[in-house]
């Protein structure tokens, strides 16, 4: 004699398709109520996130105004344009201290972003601030806190080609103990992956924003409307 | 004499229904599941306690849910309807946590998103709350997301403690410490929970009349 299994009641399609459609209503009500809850909360933390990145990195600064740059204008942040954003950091004469502004490039583990200050007068990134960074703990992270590492960043030479189109010379990243030209960063030891990436960072962004920014250095060193 | 519960019967609830995932089905300690999150996060005491907070959250509205929606579910939907309810409850998470603080959202990366297939959660849900009524589900839930916060804390701590001479980011070893940068890496969480495993076995086995524990056998999912 053999036993034989039962076999499981048959379901019809609609009582799996109102199961799954219920559940997906629950769901749906639950994240958006979740969104809208924290929404004002996330956006004024993300705010003050990069204000406060902003005045890092622009340390002379007291008042700030963010553009557009679109493909050869800055125009002021409520345009409605679209492209990337920098913001003007300006001291309390109203005199433009630098630029801050955003790059980032793929790390060992991720992408890393970073905020950065270019001052028009030296021709020079003078400071960078990470934002985002998942590389190695205790390796990849020196990037933001190695006093040796950030030396490289308090006159990165940033200087157009005769040209006025391009860098003269474009920024990168040298192995530890190997930099000899303003513009060369010095590579922390262990971490070459993470430091080629602030390099390839800054050149990428610097390549395509210092042009533009040169070439509209009147607009930046208007007296600011405020801080938007 | 006690009477054996027939299949369809539930059994009563009692203190461990809730103790049993803190102590003796410890998620970390014992069946040594969510390896991933227990690796990746306990690189600090603060992420260690996010994550492990973040899930127990996770763990207790969603078996909740699944528990009060046991009899509408069809068996053959089940597993795509408790993913869908998982998911909700991580995306609530990712949000508050966002809300609270974008250091400590950065600090723990992907690993919050990665809760929806946290296999503790999953299993808890095809094997509890499906089967359970809802304070059962809830209280059984909540005492295995403190078990999981617990191991990640005691994992946590002491990486944070010997990787960087800190906890809770206070000094407490003073400017002479020199960290062990290696407790902060993967090998240093395989080398923390093996020692905690190697104490509490021998903690286990000094009990009168204690087996010796069982090696787990499951699958090590996320």
């Amino acid at each position: 004699m053999t036993d034989v299994t039962p076999l499981p009641p048959i379901i019809s399609s609609r009582r799996m398709m109102a199961t799954l459609g219920i559940t997906a209503l629950v769901s749906g009500v639950l994240v958006v109520a979740a969104f809208e809850l924290t929404r004002t909360r996330i956006e004024a933390n993300q705010r003050a996130a990069l204000e406060q990145a902003i005045f890092r990195v622009l340390p002379g600064a007291s008042a700030r105004q963010s553009f557009i740059v679109t493909a050869d204008q800055l125009q002021p942040l409520d345009g409605g344009a679209d492209g990337v954003v920098i913001h003007a950091g300006y001291d309390r004469h109203g005199r433009l201290v630098g630029i801050a502004a955003e790059a980032a490039a793929r790390g060992y583990q991720d992408i890393i972003r970073l905020l950065y200050a270019y001052t028009p007068d030296c021709e020079c990134i003078t400071a960078i601030h990470v934002l985002r960074n998942n590389d190695t703990p205790g390796i990849g992270d020196r990037i933001a806190t190695d006093p040796a590492f950030l030396a490289n960043f308090r006159a990165l030479a940033a200087r157009l080609n005769t040209e006025r189109s391009a860098l003269a010379h474009a920024i990168v990243t040298v192995r530890h103990g190997r930099k000899v030209e303003a513009w060369e960063i010095d590579a922390i030891s262990g971490a070459t992956i993470s430091s080629r990436a602030v390099g390839k960072a800054l050149n990428d962004s610097a390549q395509a924003l210092v042009p533009v920014v040169q070439q509209q250095l009147t607009v930046l060193t208007r007296t600011p409307r405020g801080s938007p | 004499m006690t009477t054996p519960l027939r299949p369809d019967q539930t059994p009563p609830l009692t203190m461990d229904t809730f103790l049993q995932g803190i102590w003796r089905e410890n998620p970390v300690l014992v069946m040594m599941l969510g390896m991933c999150p227990t690796m990746a996060v306990t690189n600090s005491l603060r992420n260690a306690l996010a994550m492990g907070l973040a899930t127990l959250f996770v763990l207790v509205g969603s078996n909740a849910l699944v528990s009060m929606l046991r009899s509408l579910v069809p068996g053959t939907v089940r597993i795509a309807t408790y993913i869908v309810i998982i998911a909700s409850f991580t995306t609530v998470v990712d949000y508050a946590i966002q809300a609270i603080s974008l250091t400590l959202y950065g600090a723990l990366g992907a690993f919050i998103q990665l809760i929806v297939v946290n296999c503790i959660i999953l299993g808890r849900a095809e094997a509890y709350a499906s089967r359970r009524p809802l304070l059962h589900s809830v209280i059984n839930a909540g005492g295995v997301g403190i078990g999981f916060t617990l191991g990640l804390v005691m994992l946590g701590g002491v990486r944070e403690l010997l990787g960087s001479g800190t906890l809770l980011g206070f000094p407490v070893f003073g400017a002479s410490f020199q960290p062990w940068v290696i407790m902060l890496l993967p090998p240093g969480g395989f080398f923390v929970l093996g020692a905690w495993l190697l104490l509490l076995n021998w903690l286990r086995g000094r009990q009168p009349g204690a087996a010796p524990t069982p090696v787990p056998v499951h699958n090590h999912g996320r």
